[in-house]
């Protein structure tokens, strides 16, 4: 549920980071929370494992730019990937307005992600949204990992297991390095946004103050 | 689903946290939406992090929710934190928000139990109608 606040002139949306566990979706928010100014983030808050594993979710709220004049709030989530715990996952789900969708490269994870991403579509549905309708990003990480010598799926592979249906955006990407990070989250914000400003778009223009 | 809230509807909001949680001894009192957004904020938060507190908050609330599923039941009635001096009093209001309410030791739970229950008849209403 996007929100927006006519009183401070606020939009306020939430993005879910979300894919298979130990797919990188910590370090994509860990990475972005380093590079932004004070001005721009929040205070990261992550409730995790002692296992370094996301117990429940990571939380940053950015704040990036304008749009008609209202300040645009964004409140990045990530999900625990792992999983046993869909339950938390759903309730991280709530409210939702776009996905970022992270998988994890490695050719040993192939089925993990097409499950994972099967997970999203069935967790959405069961909140009553549909995977199609709602904007959704796909970021193919650890890319870094070819470096190492560990297999890493093609791109091809990549796409045809998980966006030949969906056909949105994807990046490759390295989440520890921070290559393609800001591009998925400058993709999966622009369409968010523009997918909330529609929405709200008799309010936004009006001002109904 | 959207929610707008227009600059009249959060100065009514404002009104019903103050006279009724401020003025008996609430340290602050938020209003939150399920998905996290922070929608009002009164009082004197200090050096907490209200932004934080809203999210996690609803992760909190859903999780309750969830464990009385569990258990048979349709939730709890009282979700409640109580520490050394601050203690933590969460409402729920209709399906999509919860209000929280922060007040000290000095002040009784039962008191704030009447109040908040006072301010979810007032609020309820309002934030159907906006919406």
């Amino acid at each position: 549920m996007s929100f927006l606040d006519l009183s401070k002139r606020e939009v306020h949306v939430k993005i879910v980071y979300y894919g298979p566990g130990r797919g990188g979706k910590t370090t994509n928010l860990l990475h972005i929370h380093e590079a932004m100014t004070d001005a721009v983030r929040g205070q990261m808050v992550s409730i995790d494992t002692k296992q370094d594993r996301t117990l429940f979710f990571d939380f940053l709220p950015l704040s990036i730019g304008k749009i008609f004049g209202f300040d645009i709030r964004i409140q990045l989530f990530t999900v625990p990937g792992q999983v046993i715990y869909n339950a938390t996952r759903k309730l991280v789900l709530k409210g939702v307005d776009g996905v970022a969708f992270v998988a994890d490269s490695q050719v040993s994870q192939r089925e993990k992600n097409i499950e994972s991403l099967e997970n999203l579509r069935d967790n959405l549905a069961d909140i009553g949204v549909d995977i199609s309708k709602i904007p959704l990003v796909l970021q193919f990480n650890k890319q870094d990992l070819a470096a190492e010598g560990i297999p890493l799926l093609s791109e091809a592979d990549m796409v045809s297991d998980l966006n030949s249906v969906y056909n949105v955006p994807c990046f490759n990407a390295s989440a520890l390095t921070g290559e393609g990070v800001f591009e998925t989250l400058r993709e999966i914000s622009k369409t968010t946004v523009k997918s909330v400003a529609r929405k709200l778009m008799p309010s936004l223009t009006s001002g109904m103050t | 689903m959207e929610f707008v809230l227009s600059e009249k509807t959060l100065q009514v909001i404002d009104g019903v946290l103050d006279e009724d949680l401020l003025s008996s001894g609430a340290t602050c009192a938020l209003l939150v939406d399920r998905s996290g957004y922070l929608i009002a904020n009164r009082g004197d938060p200090s050096d907490i992090d209200v932004v934080a507190l809203a999210a996690l908050s609803a992760a909190n609330y859903g999780v309750t929710e969830e464990i009385a599923r569990l258990v048979g039941e349709d939730n709890f009635s009282l979700l409640f934190h109580k520490g050394a001096t601050e203690n933590i009093h969460y409402t729920k209001i209709g399906d999509d928000f919860f209000l929280i309410t922060l007040f000290n030791k000095d002040v009784s739970l039962g008191l704030m139990r009447l109040k908040t229950a006072k301010v979810k008849s007032h609020l309820l209403p309002i934030l159907q109608e906006d919406n």
